[in-house]
């Protein structure tokens, strides 16, 4: 299997990187549009969204991420959610400049939660993504709120019946981070996509 | 906004702090003085800003006691972006730093480059919701601040010189006493605390992980794409950038520039292309022309 690719542009990929290691995966950094080809899977990794949506346009990364994602798994965490998400919601002037890619059908709220010192731990419920009832602790940082989901995304994971985590095939998209806890059954899970 | 009372909640909130600081690297952080120079950080693509009414080059120029900035200035720069807002405290102002809090700005830097309130103390972090940056110029003073709370450390540099000198300098200190520590056996930890004036269990874990257990920022100086690639290859984890964006005669593509140049720090080609077509950097100011008094990484300890 090629490694876990890792969209390295900005944000917490060390945190990644170093889950994906302590299961003995090893993963390749993606800047540019040819590192696609070396990698099984990719990772969006949280981040601040208006400045991965810049960068993803400045590389030339919009759209073959887009063309990556019709036949590969992808996980987006936080921001990587908004990244991955089919529309916005609620935000003026032009969404700050933050243009999703529309992989996920689902809408979402940057900084849904309020500020930084809004952020939270919580167990959430994980059954349709783990595969067990055993709640995941999960963080949440200045985090997205999934304020709709359409017909082509499932919710794998609530809090408190609100969905947390939306899959649509082997694309994976999560409001908190699992790269900053030890649990790592969701990167198990996501590697089983692939 | 009450205290923490378990170690378990104390540790939760540290890892909330830290947690944003993770989010942020990779990035630009960049000082703002106004709603339409956020707007222009944000549209660059930095990770965060710092709302001060004047960026240091200017704090230098002006004299006087540098103090908080303003509130409604601080919630003007909060209204017109969505990243993260910063701001600064006087070094051991806690009563600044709750005010901060309770405004809701997302991090606060207990900074030298304003005017310290307390020759003695830092500010004790921990006993805040908020998460804190400060500065420092060795592994000893980076671990003190780590002691009291800090989820993320920065060089101090020399802010607002445009000189790089003392950022490297800094950061060079820091990662080399790690080094020094990673070579040591478990029974010369605690001398080695002792020496540096350092907490001897953030040092040990220090030791333990290979580096500093929050994230480390380049800051105080950095003025072009290739002085924020320089830190990023020193080890840097992301770079702030004060003056060196609104002093400079090009601000809007010297931003978007360094943001590139953070992304791309160990790709020479790339920093050519993004370095091309830029204007004038800002002056500055050499350090080693600079008397003992103007220097402000002297300030704290």
């Amino acid at each position: 299997m090629k490694p876990v690719g890792l969209l390295t542009l900005q944000g917490d990929y060390e945190k990644h990187r170093q889950a994906f290691a302590a299961l003995g995966h090893p993963t390749r950094n993606v800047r540019r549009p040819n590192e696609l080809d070396d990698v099984s899977c990719l990772v969006i990794p949280g981040g601040e969204s208006t400045t991965l949506s810049r960068l993803i346009d400045r590389t030339g990364l919009r759209e073959p991420l887009r063309e990556f994602a019709a036949s590969h798994p992808v996980m987006g965490t936080c921001a990587g959610l908004i990244m991955m998400a089919r529309e916005l919601d609620g935000e003026a002037p032009a969404d700050f400049g933050v243009a999703p890619l529309g992989l996920l059908d689902c809408t979402v709220r940057r900084n849904g939660y309020g500020r930084q010192i809004d952020s939270f731990t919580a167990e959430v419920a994980a059954g349709p993504l783990l595969g067990d009832d055993d709640p995941f602790s999960a963080v949440f940082i200045r985090a997205p709120r999934i304020v709709d989901v359409g017909p082509a995304a499932e919710v794998v994971a609530d809090l408190d019946g609100e969905p947390v985590a939306v899959r649509s095939g082997s694309l994976l998209g999560l409001t908190f981070h699992p790269e900053l806890t030890d649990d790592l059954r969701i990167q198990r899970a996501f590697l089983d996509l692939v | 906004m009450e205290s923490p009372r378990t170690d378990q909640q104390l540790q939760e909130q540290f890892r909330h702090k830290v947690g944003l600081a993770e989010m942020l690297k990779g990035g630009v952080i960049m000082d703002v003085t106004n709603a339409e120079q956020a707007k222009i950080a944000e549209e660059a693509g930095a990770v965060a800003v710092m709302a001060l009414e004047r960026i240091p080059s200017d704090i230098r120029k002006m004299g006087g006691i540098a103090r908080m900035s303003n509130p409604g200035m601080i919630s003007e720069i909060q209204k017109a972006v969505s990243i993260p807002v910063m701001a600064k405290a006087r070094i051991g102002h806690f009563a600044e730093a709750q005010i901060l809090e309770a405004l809701g700005v997302d991090f606060i830097d207990e900074s030298e480059v304003l005017t310290p309130a307390d020759n003695q103390n830092h500010i004790y972090k921990h006993d805040f919701k908020v998460p804190f940056v400060c500065g420092c110029r060795n592994l000893g003073e980076a671990l003190r601040r780590i002691g009291e709370g800090a989820a993320m450390m920065r060089t101090k540099g020399e802010a607002g010189s445009g000189d790089i000198v003392e950022a490297v300098t800094h950061m060079r200190e820091v990662t080399e006493g790690i080094r020094r520590l990673q070579m040591m056996r478990k029974d010369e930890m605690m001398a080695e605390a002792k020496r540096l004036g350092a907490p001897y269990r953030v040092l040990v874990e220090t030791a333990e992980l290979g580096k500093l257990p929050v994230p480390n920022f380049a800051a105080g100086g950095i003025a072009t794409p290739a002085d924020a690639a320089l830190m990023m290859q020193l080890g840097a984890e992301s770079v702030f950038v004060g003056s060196g964006i609104f002093a400079s005669e090009d601000p809007a593509p010297r931003a978007k520039a360094i943001v590139d140049a953070v992304t791309f720090f160990d790709d020479p080609a790339k920093l050519v292309e993004v370095s091309m077509t830029l204007g004038e950097a800002m002056k500055g100011r050499a350090v080693n022309e600079m008397d003992e008094s103007e220097k402000m990484a002297g300030r704290g300890w």
